[in-house]
């Protein structure tokens, strides 16, 4: 088992070269710095000696890939590559462009998007697989059919919608909470339950129809027929024979995104003034900070690539009959 | 003078290879099967015929043209700028604008304003609109005038309803399979809906209009251009893509499948958010570092928009390859490859006659199914500000720009609404086509349709 993960892990590295050289081609070969530095300063009245300021303060004024004017081991360090796409494989992400440390602000900010993330995940899966349930033992009815409409046309409206109309709704309208804003105490519940419960909410349109499919297909098992077949009831069918067995997959679907709920989510996180990562990103992309977008996009492919290994170890955990060799 | 954009040629291109693909279904009766399944459900002759709509407005919008200045001098100018036959159809919505937001159906401004009056002192008033409503002396009678308006639309769509009702009667024999009374009544509701719209676009906004006093009713028209054109132009780099690569993998096994899967998953690791900005501000980087390549502002925009629908296409063909490099895998042990191996039928040969019609139906599925999901991401991404050019009219824009109103006193809701009733309807059709074509192509739910 541990040669098996130690393995996986190996597996890692590749995968994360891929993105680190995808990132560095996209960010300094498409374009060099020359390029950035004329576009974040103002395409028109630039002069040579601005760009050079601007690139010598960010350090991107030295050769991409190898430094000629160095001897020895430098040749390779002292260049663009190494101190800026390399570095981040220890989690030395430099400073973004209004000088703060990128992984001190990434460290403060983990905890407001857990504190957003973590509860959605939770309630939105409860309510998801709970609903599907409930559908799933009234298949073929009425009851089926018109949760199955209503699901496909809550999937079919916008993430943005959910959030405008519960702020406007349930804010503005009923000033219940507070429309946006944060603070880092216990009290901090009365800023989440909102965006909370409508990342909950904008969730289960395509949640319940995909755990009803899961829960179906399971039940359409020669094992849940047998049990019928003993005399055994619906109910406890539902709940002793079918629940058990279709979580395999619902658990091992759902394990990959938990690494990535340290991302936080872009959208909600903004709307609803939480500085987690996902603000913090698009705050970046909007104020074209190029070294914070290169950071996350390092920080998700490795939280991506974890969650891949702790899919292949749910694996074992929840179903017996999967070794890992 | 005509202008081709590059979006709109490709759009273009992709309906003639639509009809050419009709065309080849029409005539090969075993390629009909699957489509005559899918068109004996009701849900899915609805949204097919909404979408249609839809899709008339998006090509109507693809044909660009700048109009000509002067007609006497001999020599021709064109204006810089570019319209499109939509704007020819409907030039009372793109001209008439207002100064600022007024509500739907209103004759007067939202907000007062200052006028002076003839003893020098000054009035806060409602003023009346410059175009909204504004045939109307009496503006009191405005719910008559728009009821009158909306019964003569109601009674020529009711009349045009007719007269295509005649034509579906002789289709309705040729395809009994077919739900074409539901087709027909559909496209009575539509037009029920619509024509009354158009009727009383002439002399009102319907809609209300914006903060710069254009019509919302043109702007949401427009939009769905844009979310046409993004829908289905990812399918563009998508599709040659994961069909190539995750049949390569499935069938050559060995190290091509390594190098692709080891592709897919390094593209797939990271967020796809996170590398569309990536992509999107480099472009942004190339753009703004090279104006002379792009005279017009209309095809700058127009160049960010399909190299937006590259960069989707780019983040979601991974999806479709790795599905069909597991069929290709399970497939190419079956015995009729092995007995096309031993006639020494050569790889290519293979793969394009013997595998690729095999997993068509995958490819057909999941390019239905992926069309909602790009539309909706449309407007996420033009939030997060690496969506189209600003410029460019679609739902993101639209949303991003009157999302902020909903603070004000009274509220500005009908930009939000109608932008809501033009996705929603558009996202809910095109899920219950996909819906529909997953339930008629995929083998494995073919005794039992009704899922």
């Amino acid at each position: 088992m541990t040669g098996y993960i130690f393995r996986r892990m190996l597996y890692a590295i590749p995968v994360l070269l891929g993105v680190n050289l995808l990132t560095f081609v996209l960010f300094f070969v498409v374009n060099t710095p020359d390029d950035m530095a004329r576009m974040q300063l103002g395409a028109k009245r630039v002069t040579p000696e601005a760009i050079q300021k601007w690139k010598v303060e960010r350090g991107y004024d030295k050769p991409l890939l190898w430094n000629d004017t160095q001897t020895g081991i430098v040749q390779a360090t002292q260049t663009v590559f190494f101190e800026k796409s390399a570095r981040l494989f220890v989690f030395d992400f430099g400073r973004a462009d209004d000088q703060r440390d990128i992984a001190t602000e990434m460290r403060t900010r983990m905890g407001p998007s857990l504190a957003l993330a973590i509860p959605v995940f939770i309630v939105g899966m409860a309510v998801n697989i709970t609903l599907a349930l409930f559908v799933a033992f009234f298949r073929a009815t009425r009851i089926d059919f018109w949760t199955v409409v209503a699901c496909v046309a809550m999937m079919s409206i916008s993430g943005l919608f959910y959030i405008i109309g519960g702020q406007y709704l349930i804010s503005k309208l009923w000033s219940l909470v507070p429309i946006s804003g944060y603070i880092d105490t216990l009290d901090a519940w009365r800023f989440l339950i909102l965006p909370v419960c409508i990342g909950v909410i904008s969730g289960v349109g395509s949640g319940t129809r995909w755990y009803r499919s899961i829960f179906l297909e399971e039940m359409s098992k020669d094992y849940v027929r047998t049990a019928r077949a003993k005399g055994i009831s619906e109910v406890a069918v539902m709940f002793r024979h079918v629940l058990g067995n279709a979580l395999i997959p619902i658990l091992t679907g759902a394990v990959v995104v938990i690494p990535l709920l340290f991302m936080g989510s872009l959208v909600s996180e903004s709307f609803f003034g939480i500085p987690g990562l996902g603000s913090y990103t698009i705050d970046a992309i909007q104020s074209q900070d190029f070294a914070v977008v290169r950071a996350m996009v390092f920080i998700g492919s490795l939280l991506y690539v974890m969650g891949l290994l702790l899919t292949d170890l749910s694996y074992t955990w929840v179903d017996p009959r999967v070794r890992l060799e | 003078m005509w202008v081709i954009l590059w979006t709109d040629g490709l759009v273009w291109l992709l309906c003639v290879a639509l009809l050419l693909y009709v065309g080849y279904c029409l005539v090969d009766a075993h390629r009909r099967t699957p489509w005559r399944r899918v068109f004996s459900q009701r849900s899915a002759v609805i949204a097919a015929v909404v979408l249609l709509a839809f899709a008339l407005i998006g090509l109507l919008d693809s044909l660009h043209y700048r109009a000509q200045l002067s007609t006497t001098s001999a020599e021709q100018r064109y204006s810089g700028e570019v319209r499109s036959a939509l704007d020819w159809l409907l030039p009372h919505l793109r001209e008439r604008n207002e100064k600022t937001y007024s509500a739907p159906l209103a004759t007067h401004s939202f907000m007062r304003e200052t006028i002076d009056l003839a003893d020098g002192g000054v009035r806060r008033v409602f003023v009346r609109l410059r175009y909204g409503g504004a045939h109307l002396a009496d503006p009191s009678q405005v719910w008559t005038d728009v009821v009158q308006r909306a019964g003569a639309g109601l009674i020529a769509a009711i009349l045009g309803w007719c007269v295509v009702g005649l034509y579906v009667r002789t289709w309705y024999a040729r395809m009994p399979q077919i739900k074409l009374r539901t087709a027909w009544c559909t496209i009575g509701v539509l037009s029920a809906l619509c024509v009354p719209v158009l009727f009383l676009s002439t002399h009102y906004h319907v809609f209300g209009t914006d903060k710069v006093g254009q019509d919302v009713l043109y702007l949401a028209l427009k939009s769905v251009r844009t979310s046409l054109a993004i829908g289905t132009l990812a399918t563009l780099v998508m599709l040659p893509l994961g069909v190539v690569l995750g049949m390569m993998a499935g069938y050559f096994r060995g190290w091509v499948d390594d190098v692709i899967q080891y592709l897919y998953t390094t593209l797939n690791s990271i967020p796809g958010v996170l590398l569309i900005a990536a992509t999107v501000l480099m472009m942004q980087v190339y753009i703004d570092t090279h104006p002379s390549l792009f005279p017009t502002a209309a095809q700058r925009a127009d160049l960010r928009l399909l190299f937006l629908c590259m960069i989707l296409g780019l983040t979601n063909w991974t999806g479709l390859a790795r599905l069909l490099r597991g069929e290709t895998l399970k497939l190419s042990t079956l015995d009729y490859i092995q007995a096309a191996h031993a006639f020494g039928v050569s790889h290519p040969r293979i793969l394009l006659r013997h595998l690729l019609p095999n997993v068509m139906h995958l490819v057909i599925i999941s390019l239905v199914m992926d069309f909602s999901g790009l539309v909706l991401a449309e407007a996420v991404l033009s939030y997060v500000g690496v969506g189209v050019d600003p410029s460019t009219t679609s739902f993101g824009t639209m949303i991003n720009a009157a999302r902020l109103e909903m603070a004000r006193e009274p509220m500005v809701w009908w930009p939000l609404a109608t932008v809501f009733i033009a996705m929603f309807v558009l996202v809910l059709s095109a899920n219950l086509f996909a819906d529909a074509v997953r339930d008629g192509f995929d083998p494995r739910l073919r005794h039992a349709p009704s899922d």
